[in-house]
């Protein structure tokens, strides 16, 4: 794709925004997200009874849910097209490029605004969730986000032409996505407890790094992916 | 093919004898005469067997990677048997190397696992490995098994970088040669070994993978013929 | 009009293991009509998804040329209009608005409101424009992959099943969609039926 070719670019936006009017009509990925954070949070509350975990612990709970939650919903980008036979559609009209673009894209809004919620879902439910470092707290939710969004939406594209895609979306993105959910934890581990930005440095070159090996990669891949 | 198997089992039977039988001895006089490795002593007779193994497994998983590659350029259906035979070996070899690297946990820091970034490693790649074959049983069609599968590996295989190489720095570990490692013996990293000890260790390698060779030549062939038999009755 | 061609060499596909056809060939320029038949899974709907570039095929190529010059796959998608029982619009989405997202998906930023009228209207749906395509009868959903197909006006249109949930009204319709398109561009017809098939010049027989 020729990022200065401005018709590619019209032809992205227009698929983000017919995901987005679609998904303000049926409002299936947001209520399947929604439901899914408030349920596992409080199972959460209900396992702990009154024990407040300690930062590290928060940390970890937090990217656990994080983590199940995008399993629930961000496979929808590709499996809804392939439920309702509009692949053949749009893979009339847009080039593949433009299809894994609009597609990443959908899932990294999704994936944002998911973590964000959760974020202040465990502000209001854990006392120990103070973000005393708020800098390496909302970098890491920005890098740890584009990264999960990104392994995520071409895993998804994997399994959304096999069988058993429920089970098989988990199953396929956590070994993929240890990585960064170690790294993200550590970096939200430090922003728990207060350390200065410098000392999350390492994490976040390797979550920047992670972004660009995974979204070039899928880039290169998605075409033998998407393409029968 | 015939000397690489012959090669094969008379490395891996030397390496499995004398790595077992022969005995440590605080200066070693004669070539069948280990010397005691602080730290490790006796234990350290897994080093013939767990490194190569391990080792093993991630050329497996990179062959696989390969051929995947080839295939989805290609689209010749003989890649995609050499690329499935090799990650089912890998398999094997992964779980040989989980099994004696939890052993050798044991009896060295007394817990089967500890999560050190080495064994959190070859645990993921236990996972992929096992995500891999999962992918593939949910795909009906050969060219979708093969392309889709390919497709994985390779989005897996970018990751595998990130743990041999940031890993190990963000997170300190147990293995030795790691960052945790307080007597400092890091038997392969630092050489510690003495020159005898060296001659069967990378026997063991040359064995193990020559064995890998082996095993892979007889799986793609046995593949291709079974392959060429269901051709010719559709 | 520039010359336009396309060209299809020694096209084979196998799935499975299992061969669906082999050597296929045909070459077809401005006014050019094929109709390809055969029975029931014959491969006549793999042929036409090898043609429109959706599915690649394990032997042979496809190639489209403009004025001489090989078109990359990018550039065939302008130039290309498939209706087929495989293609499915968007259910949450009225007639209309499938149409605009579709052809601004498609890269055209600004849509010619008068032709989408003519062709709306041409398929009796402009009265229904408005309404989503889940209350849509099949029929209805059959007509609007008609105005879908056609609102870029593509130098090759492809009909697989043509008349499949039509009415006569419906087969008027499509009848002079194909001799119009016959008059300008090419037209290619996967069809079972043999009244559908002589609407085309040229025929190959798939199985």
């Amino acid at each position: 794709m020729d990022l200065c070719d401005v018709s590619a670019l019209t032809s992205t936006y227009a698929l983000l925004s017919k995901d987005f009017r679609s998904e303000l009509r049926t409002r299936y990925a947001v209520n399947a997200l929604i439901m899914f954070v408030v349920t596992a949070v409080s199972v959460i509350v209900f396992a702990l009874r009154s024990e407040q975990p300690d930062s590290g612990v928060l940390a970890g709970m937090f990217w656990v849910v994080v983590f199940f939650t995008a399993m629930s919903g961000l496979s929808r980008a590709f499996v809804s097209e392939e439920e309702r036979g509009t692949v053949l559609t749009l893979q009339l009209v847009a080039t593949p490029s433009v299809v894994y673009f609009g597609k990443l894209l959908f899932n990294t809004v999704l994936t944002v605004s998911m973590v964000l919620a959760v974020t202040a879902l465990y502000m209001v439910v854990f006392s120990g969730f103070v973000i005393r470092s708020p800098d390496i707290f909302f970098l890491t939710v920005l890098l740890g986000s584009l990264g999960l969004a990104s392994a995520s939406t071409i895993i998804a594209a994997i399994i959304a032409k096999a069988n058993t895609r429920g089970t098989l979306y988990p199953v396929l993105s956590f070994p993929v996505l240890i990585v960064l959910l170690m790294t993200v934890m550590s970096a939200t581990g430090k922003a728990l407890d207060g350390e200065p930005f410098a000392s999350a440095g390492a994490d976040f070159m390797v979550l920047l790094s992670y972004i660009m090996v995974m979204t070039g990669g899928s880039y290169l891949l998605f075409d033998f992916i998407w393409k029968d | 093919m015939a000397v690489l198997k012959v090669a094969a089992v008379v490395l891996v039977t030397i390496v499995l004898l004398g790595g077992i039988a022969i005995p440590l001895a605080a200066s070693p006089q004669s070539f069948f005469e280990f010397p005691v490795i602080p730290g490790l002593e006796e234990k350290a007779r897994n080093i013939f067997f767990h490194v190569p193994v391990a080792w093993t497994t991630v050329v497996a998983f990179l062959v696989s990677m390969v051929y995947g590659i080839l295939y989805l350029r290609t689209k010749k259906i003989d890649y995609d048997i050499i690329s499935v035979s090799s990650a089912g070996l890998g398999f094997i070899f992964c779980f040989l190397a989980t099994i004696t690297g939890a052993l050798w946990a044991k009896f060295n820091w007394g817990s089967f696992w500890n999560w050190d970034p080495r064994e959190t490693s070859i645990f993921v790649l236990l996972l992929i490995y096992g995500a891999y074959f999962a992918l593939r049983s949910a795909l009906d069609t050969e060219e979708k098994r093969a392309t889709l599968s390919a497709a994985y590996s390779i989005v897996a295989g970018l990751t595998v970088p990130f743990f041999i190489f940031v890993l190990p720095r963000l997170v300190s570990g147990l293995h030795p040669g790691s960052g945790g490692d307080i007597d400092g013996s890091g038997p392969v990293v630092e050489f510690k070994m003495s020159a005898n000890m060296l001659v069967f260790f990378f026997m063991g390698l040359a064995g193990f993978n020559l064995l890998y060779v082996w095993i892979l030549n007889l799986r793609v062939r046995t593949m291709r013929l079974e392959y060429a038999q269901s051709h010719e009755q559709s | 009009m520039t010359p336009f061609t396309v060209r299809g060499t020694n096209l084979g596909k196998t799935f499975n293991r299992k061969v669906i056809f082999r050597e296929v060939s045909f070459e077809l320029g401005r006014t050019s009509s094929l109709a390809i038949t055969g029975r029931n899974g014959s491969g006549k709907s793999t042929l036409v998804k090898i043609i429109a570039g959706l599915l690649s095929p394990s032997a042979g190529s496809v190639a489209i040329e403009d004025g001489g010059q090989i078109l990359d796959e990018s550039r065939q998608r302008e130039h290309l209009g498939l209706v087929s029982p495989y293609l499915q619009l968007y259910d949450e989405f009225t007639a209309l608005e499938n149409i605009e997202i579709l052809s601004r998906i498609r890269g055209i930023k600004t849509l010619e409101r008068d032709h989408v009228q003519s062709l709306l209207t041409t398929f009796s749906l402009w009265d229904r424009r408005n309404d989503a395509l889940r209350v849509y009868s099949s029929g209805m959903k059959q007509r609007l992959k008609y105005v879908f197909a056609l609102v870029h006006r593509p130098t090759v249109l492809i009909l697989d099943e043509p008349t499949s949930n039509l009415d006569s009204e419906g087969v008027e319709s499509v009848k002079h969609v194909v001799r119009d398109q016959k008059s300008r561009g090419i037209m290619i017809i996967a069809t079972n039926e043999a009244q559908e098939a002589k609407w085309c010049d040229e025929a190959l027989h798939l199985g």
